[in-house]
């Protein structure tokens, strides 16, 4: 059991994994599943309840301790050093009075053995996310863990990554080396998972074999409820209302990735959805088309304007409305109230919200009652600080800011990262609303279910290339993995 | 036991309020201490301290002369501390201000009229404005760091105004000292009688200063800007806001704000140019410009308080022969408990037993 100030985290919790089985652990965001993990894993105590390893009760009081015992963790944030070598940061991890020589050789055996192949000698700066990801599950495997926490491992991975690094666990498992392995996406459950726990406000709330469920009966034990499906008409596309015609930018920075000639066409009353794993160009393309950073003039035009050198606010004040994918200190200041975070988006649209010089907050508060109301955001207060609602409440204020304007051209990156599926639901459902009205909606997300879900046509970002954007009926899993692997750059 | 910070959810405004009380009355009660061990009486080393500078009507005007120009550079420095632009050079913006804004008293004596001391006050400020943009150019073209900078211009425009009235701008008839000519009345503002205070113009133009800043800061889309570019410039440009400009902007602002300190510092206080025209008023705004919370009521508030706090150093100095030194001490310990229990404000204290760390085993 563990106590977070007043909220308790996980309550009563009970856990069994066996050795040789890739173990589920299922629930929403804010479920207490990260707690639990952080606790196995010694990075918190309980304060209440038992730990056992291998039948013996055991206290873990650090991350060290954990690595002692046996147990590993994969974060679903790398912690590498991008100018570092595969090899060195392998050995940064390694015990103080580890054996450091033939590492490289060690390195190169363990990956072969595994499938997950990895030159020692590249810099971590020149790899792929995926190929990331092997380093930190090859450094893992080095301690040789008798039990692996994996926290969402294939949100940043291309279908056929995941495909591998599925075949890599369940080598693992039949080794007799145990999986705690948690994940949002319930097919991939289904398909590798033994058995799962589902959790929900702090408790376990379901223990089951997740091969006789279904995608609906495992989401209805997350949720509790039946998860709204969102409606979807069939939309007749329009005249077309944001162009992006030979979009050019060079990268930012040493790790930024350069936009390549691209072109796309969103036309009113359709989704046009651009996949891809993240780091591809996704936030330079949110830049260019928001106006954030600027180019030519013809290559971004809104409702036949050139837009390419105007600034952010000249293109909202033509009707576009932008939702960037980091809700904290992007889209909303965090210690700013939520009418002051209406101000943020909505003083240049000539509106009123700003008029004369001055600022009106009245104004800006019933927007914001307007959206709570709309989109059901859960807050204390009237008007609290943007920071103290949660992930999901913040996301669908953000979302809702601009969509109650009601944009003629919407441009939205992971509009449903890190949301819960009732919040999500409402979410896409706005957006395909939005667009059945008469608006142009480009959904930027790795999230293939919800592209799956609400695009009309589908396109995909592959280092800076943008492939020519198919009906989404026409797609299929495999072909945007193919095309997210570099597909996309030869067309 | 012991015991514990917790993060509040939300600011706490009651301590908003009661957190600078508290640390007044910890700083009251440690200075005591401070004046007992130096073997006095501390009761009347806090009279003498606290509360003689407030007895009579010469004090209290000394009081006000000496938070003028605190309070109108402190609220420059606020518009840059909030953008997040680090300006510790308000001491050398002070310093230009003065010597533009004197240009026409000292160069063209003869012109004297209503016009003259409006016209001073504006060449100060645009003085002040010009030079604080050198650090905020720099930064925006080289990136190079604008505390560095900005405070290295002080020491460049200190020996530059040496330079001034030893030379070119030196009284022929001055028996040779570093001094310029005695400014013209015109150049000089008047006093304006308050029950039984004479207070200087200048305290009229703090005051109104600090008014417009607090509807800036607080109603008006600039504000707005300011302090979203501040606490995340990711955000700002999203606005559609330039953080560059912004830091021109709060540059040449709070130079302007210091230049027109110093010119009527200079005017009022001293009457002509002299190689030091201020006992440190640029960097003492900045812990006015804190201790204020950057905001421009409480930064009024603060540099009464600080004001205070010389005057008070001064009468223990001459009254109870007490070391300038022990002065210091108490403000330091002023500037320590403010910044302390301004940790209140987000977070609460809590008394907790030894909680059982060892998880309970069946």
């Amino acid at each position: 059991m563990k106590r977070f100030g007043a909220n308790t985290a996980n309550d009563d919790v009970s856990l069994k994994v066996m050795p040789g089985e890739i173990h589920a652990l299922l629930g929403e965001n804010g479920a207490g599943k990260s707690t639990l993990v952080k606790i196995l894993y010694g990075a918190l105590q309980p304060n209440e309840g038992e730990i056992l390893w291998k039948g013996q009760p055991v206290v873990i009081g650090s991350p060290a301790e954990a690595r002692a015992l046996g147990i590993g963790m994969v974060f679903q944030h790398f912690s590498l050093f991008e100018a570092l070598t595969v090899a060195e940061n392998i050995a940064l991890a390694l015990p103080k009075d580890a054996d450091r020589r033939g590492l490289s050789a060690t390195i190169a055996r363990v990956s072969r053995d595994y499938g997950l192949p990895l030159d020692p000698t590249s810099r971590i700066a020149d790899l792929s996310v995926g190929e990331r990801q092997r380093v930190e599950i090859v450094r893992c495997l080095l301690q040789n863990p008798q039990l692996v926490i994996m926290d969402e491992p294939t949100s940043v991975l291309t279908p056929q990554e995941a495909d591998q690094l599925f075949e890599t666990l369940k080598r693992l498992a039949s080794e007799g080396c145990a999986i705690l392995y948690i994940s949002h996406r319930l097919e991939e459950v289904r398909a590798i998972c033994h058995h799962a726990t589902i959790m929900r406000r702090a408790k376990v709330v379901a223990e089951t074999d997740p091969t006789t469920e279904t995608v609906g009966t495992l989401a209805r034990l997350m949720v509790g409820n039946e998860v709204d499906a969102v409606t979807r008409t069939k939309g007749v596309p329009g005249a077309p209302r944001l162009t992006l015609a030979g979009l050019d930018m060079p990268a930012l920075g040493a790790f930024g990735v350069p936009l390549r000639a691209i072109d796309l066409e969103v036309r009113a009353g359709e989704i046009v959805a651009i996949a891809g794993v993240a780091g591809n160009g996704q936030s330079e393309l949110f830049d260019a088309v928001s106006g954030e950073r600027t180019g030519r003039d013809g290559a971004v035009v809104i409702d036949g304007r050139p837009v390419g050198h105007q600034g952010v606010n000249e293109r909202r004040r033509l009707g576009a409305a932008f939702v960037p994918e980091e809700r904290l200190g992007h889209g909303a200041v965090p210690a700013l109230k939520l009418s002051e975070n209406v101000v943020l988006t909505r003083h240049g649209t000539g509106e009123g919200i700003a008029s004369g010089g001055f600022t009106r907050f009245g104004l800006a508060g019933r927007i914001v009652e307007a959206v709570t109301k709309r989109f059901d955001v859960r807050k204390g207060p009237a008007d609290p600080e943007a920071r103290a609602l949660s992930g999901g409440n913040l996301q669908k204020f953000v979302v809702g800011r601009e969509v109650d304007r009601t944009p003629g051209v919407l441009v939205v990156a992971q509009p449903t990262w890190g949301v819960d599926a009732g919040a999500a639901a409402v979410i896409r459902q706005a957006l395909i609303d939005l667009a059945r009205s008469g608006s142009a909606v480009l959904v930027i997300s790795q999230d293939l279910d919800e592209i799956f879900e609400i695009a009309d046509r589908i396109a995909v970002i592959s280092r800076g290339h943008l492939s020519v954007p198919k009906a989404a009926e026409a797609m299929t899993r495999e072909e945007i993995g193919l095309l997210m692997a570099g597909g996309a750059e030869k067309r | 036991m012991h015991l514990e910070l917790v993060k509040r959810p939300e600011v706490s405004r009651v301590m908003m309020v009661g957190s600078p009380v508290l640390a007044v009355g910890l700083t009251v009660i440690f200075a005591a201490i401070v004046f007992a061990l130096q073997g006095k009486d501390p009761l009347a080393g806090v009279y003498y301290f606290f509360l003689e500078p407030l007895t009579s009507s010469w004090s209290i005007e000394q009081l006000i002369v000496k938070a003028t120009p605190l309070v109108i550079i402190a609220l420059g420095l606020a518009v840059c501390f909030l953008s997040n632009n680090w300006n510790i050079g308000a001491e050398g913006q002070l310093t230009v201000g003065a010597i533009t804004g004197s240009m026409l008293p000292v160069l063209v004596p003869e012109f004297a009229s209503p016009a003259t001391l409006p016209l001073m006050v504006l060449m100060g400020a645009l003085g002040g404005a010009l030079f604080a943009a050198v650090p905020a150019i720099l930064k925006t073209r080289f990136g190079t760091n604008e505390i560095l900078t900005s405070l290295m211009l002080v020491y460049a425009s200190g020996l530059f105004l040496d330079w001034l009235v030893r030379g070119p701008w030196r009284d022929p008839k001055g028996f040779n000292f570093p001094i310029t000519i005695a400014f013209n009345d015109a150049a000089i503002p008047s006093t304006i009688p308050i029950g039984p205070l004479y207070l200087n113009l200048s305290a009229f133009v703090a005051l109104v200063l600090v008014a417009v800043l607090a509807v800036t800061l607080g109603r008006t889309l600039k504000g707005f800007e300011i302090r979203v570019l501040g606490q995340s410039p990711r955000a700002g440009a999203f606005a559609g806001f330039s953080a560059r400009r912004m830091t021109l902007f709060a540059f040449m602002v709070s130079g302007a704000l210091a230049g027109i300190a110093g010119i009527l510092t200079v005017a009022s206080e001293i009457g002509k140019l002299q190689p030091v025209i201020s006992p440190g008023y640029g960097f003492t705004a900045i812990i006015v410009a804190f201790l204020g919370r950057l905001n421009p009521v409480g930064i009024l508030i603060a540099g009464l308080v600080i004001a205070l706090s010389y005057l008070g150093g001064e009468a223990i100095q001459t009254t109870m022969q007490m070391s300038s030194k022990v002065a210091t001490v108490v403000q330091g310990m002023l500037l320590f408990f403010v910044l302390a229990c301004d940790t209140l404000i987000l977070y609460r204290v809590r008394l907790v037993g030894r909680a059982p760390k060892e998880p309970a085993r069946a």
